[in-house]
């Protein structure tokens, strides 16, 4: 064990320290070549130039070359990889984009993502304003709030063991140690396997993200609520709106901005789910997504890259939009100095 | 705010209801893994979590001694022996010889099985099977049990999933994964934060939208060129394909995006006139950065660690794809997939290390929260 932690120290040291002496160093190799003190002030003012042609470069240097490598030649490279066969080598055209679309497995996916899309941001959403607004009112608002919030700082791996302990199912007449199918015992119910009932499972699966990222919906949209000025509300309360005129009519159109933001980012969470359904039941059942098929697809029979590809240009597909109304939004709020 | 509704002393009593149920619902799954990994293994497979508490019972058999235990005792003939097993801790109740009628005979009785033949049980499983002429054949009687358990809670688990099941060994791999590919996009994307924010070079703006353009690109569409490029690479130079090193730069280059468009927009917000007054006196950008920026942005330099933290502790895709299934490699959240395959029926090991593996998110969680608040309100549109 401790020659396990002490091998884990030293690679650490090794990785983190390897970074820190490259700006240190480089910096420093700028200062060396381009010298800005010690020398007359012509030179000086020179190489003070120099230094602010080089420096800027150093600076976004790695993250430039690390973006180029990690994210944008893949992307590239994913797209060609679309076009070729399973080793990558030969060109095949729209072959594997003719094989998704008439693959039953394919369809049973992007049927289930349709599924998730339509259900999961509308009820993280739905739930977390309702959370949002509720907690406002009551003391002990604020420690409700961090019980709801928790579960976004667990796996999804290990929410899928939380909840694949909730579905439990034990034989009708036996004692049910998950605790849905006591429940439904209790009430008179036969248990259910709940996880393996096709179409429906799909929404147990989901229950398993709504309980993760409804504390991410609920904690931006309370701050948006929060800042709605009290103003408003007054002036509401005294010409004699109801409280739910005031959440309809003022409150609901003043955070519609951040409900948008909100939708937008658990909407390409749901597009990219993969742990949940490969820990919980791995596709079968007619649960597969898109994510977790082409995950199964990169190393399915040795691997067949051309379909993986296929596949992942396809989610790529659905998140352009969202891409490009980001940039947008982003360029509207001003690019900085 | 808050006072605009729900003035009647019934709603006011409503909208605590409706906090609290949707309070149970979010923290009784959790409950149940913690409650369940502190259970004995043997009263977890057979009855809820939610009875921890409760005596629980259980129907049981058994098998008594064999004729070749008999001893001879005053003309009669005796099995002895015990049904259960030492440090069971549980008492017998009743017991019976018919698989019909388990529980016929209460415990202490002396059942009469005819022919003279006579068993008695005790409570503490001791028994006495007494016959008055010798015993025959190699299979002993089979006999059933109801026991009961009282409510025993242990740190078993924990003793077997750290040392004997792996856990263990794959927390220090996933800290090993973790920190380094927390702090190196950190340390990367300040300074390129601070450029992009602060220095004026040609394709400063051009490089800003692409920044946001890559927030939201899929993890799934680099992962196939990198795993190619990987496996090129390993074989080029006669190396693994599959490092720590690998992972973090992998880790590095999905969190940058994020990383930069949260610090820069920090950064950008500092005052000028710092900077400015630090250049007049003479300060490199270097100088400025690493004495001036880096100290006064220190709240969102933790925002971003939590999330990087959290995100690269509870990633499971990358870590399948970069990293080998090794003893010396598997992480946490590998470990535990795994072991949903292989150990899919024993919840005593699946909610221990379960729990083991959301300790530490959590714990971080609970204990950061306020930076981490602060980084999801300013960048709530993390593409990872």
């Amino acid at each position: 064990m401790t020659a396990q932690i002490l091998s884990a120290v030293f690679t650490i040291i090794i990785g983190v320290g390897g970074c820190v002496v490259y700006f240190w160093t480089a910096n420093r190799l700028l200062d060396v070549i381009f010298p800005s003190r010690g020398v007359s002030g012509a030179a000086a003012i020179d190489n003070l130039r120099r230094q602010g042609y080089i420096r800027p470069w150093l600076f976004v240097g790695p993250a430039m070359l690390i973006l180029a490598v990690y994210l944008i030649y893949p992307v590239v490279a994913t797209l060609i990889l679309s076009v070729h066969d399973r080793t990558g080598q030969n060109f095949v055209g729209m072959a594997n984009y003719s094989w998704a679309f008439g693959d039953r497995e394919f369809l049973q996916a992007i049927f289930n993502n349709i599924l998730w899309l339509a259900v999961v941001p509308a009820a993280c959403t739905f739930l977390g304003l309702i959370i949002a607004v509720l907690t406002d009112k009551i003391w002990w608002g604020n420690i409700a709030k961090s019980l709801v919030f928790a579960p976004l700082a667990i796996s999804f791996v290990g929410a899928s063991v939380i909840w694949k302990f909730v579905y439990e199912y034990r034989g009708e007449g036996q004692a049910q140690i998950g605790i849905l199918n006591a429940i439904v015992q209790y009430f008179g119910g036969n248990p259910q396997v709940w996880i393996s009932t096709p179409f429906w499972n799909n929404f147990f699966l989901m229950v398993i993200l709504i309980w993760i990222q409804t504390g991410f919906a609920m904690v931006i949209l309370s701050s948006a609520l929060r800042g709605i000025p009290d103003e408003t509300i007054e002036a509401a309360t005294i010409d004699g709106a109801s409280g739910f005129q005031i959440f309809w009519k003022i409150m609901i159109p003043q955070i519609w901005g951040t409900i948008a933001v909100v939708w937008t980012t658990i909407t390409i969470l749901v597009l990219k789910v993969f742990d949940i359904v490969l820990t919980m039941t791995n596709g079968q059942w007619n649960s597969n997504t898109l994510a977790n098929l082409m995950f199964d697809w990169m190393f399915r029979g040795g691997g067949d890259f051309g379909r993986g590809a296929a596949i992942a240009v396809i989610i790529m597909l659905a998140v352009v939009p969202i891409m490009i109304w980001n940039i947008r939004q982003a360029n509207r709020e001003g690019g900085g100095h | 705010m808050a006072s605009s509704t729900g003035k009647s002393f019934l709603g006011r009593f409503g909208v605590h209801i409706a906090v609290l149920i949707f309070v149970a619902i979010w923290t009784i799954p959790t409950l149940g893994i913690l409650v369940s990994s502190l259970r004995d293994k043997n009263q977890l497979a057979v009855t809820g979590w939610w009875t921890a508490l409760v005596t629980s019972s259980q129907n049981d058999d058994g098998r008594l001694g064999t004729a070749a235990d008999q001893v001879e005792k005053d003309g009669k003939f005796l099995i002895m022996g015990n049904l259960l097993k030492a440090g069971d801790n549980r008492t017998i109740s009743a017991f019976g010889i018919k698989s019909q009628a388990p529980t016929e005979f209460a415990a202490g009785a002396v059942a009469d099985l005819g022919d003279g033949v006579t068993l008695q049980v005790n409570d503490d499983g001791f028994y006495v099977q007494s016959s008055p002429v010798a015993f025959e054949g190699d299979r002993g009687r089979r006999i059933y049990f109801a026991s009961s358990m009282p409510p025993r809670f242990t740190t078993d688990n924990y003793q077997t999933v750290l040392f004997s099941e792996g856990i263990g060994r794959s927390f220090i791999n996933s800290l090993t994964v973790t920190i380094p590919a927390t702090i190196i996009p950190i340390l990367i994307a300040a300074f390129a934060a601070y450029a992009l924010a602060w220095m004026r070079f040609p394709g400063r703006a051009l490089l800003i939208a692409t920044i946001i353009g890559l927030l939201v690109v899929p993890l799934q569409m680099s992962l196939i060129p990198l795993l190619k490029l990987y496996n090129g690479v390993g074989l080029f130079f006669g190396v693994p394909a599959k490092t720590y090193l690998g992972i973090w730069l992998a880790h590095t280059g999905f969190g940058l995006p994020f990383a930069i468009y949260l610090l820069r927009s920090y950064i950008a917000g500092l005052p000028r006139e710092i900077m400015e007054s630090a250049r007049i006196d003479g300060a490199s950008d270097f100088e400025i950065f690493i004495k001036i920026v880096l100290p006064l942005s220190f709240p969102v330099l933790a925002s971003f660690a939590i999330f990087q933290f959290l995100w690269v502790w509870n990633d499971l895709l990358v870590a399948m794809v970069f990293l080998g299934s090794g003893s010396d490699q598997l992480v946490l959240t590998g470990k535990l997939n795994a072991l949903l395959g292989s150990r899919g029926g024993n919840w005593e090991i699946l909610t221990t290390s379960a729990f083991v593996t959301i300790l530490v998110p959590l714990a971080v969680f609970f204990s950061l929260q306020r930076y981490f608040v602060r980084g999801l309100l300013a960048g709530s549109v993390k593409g990872g």
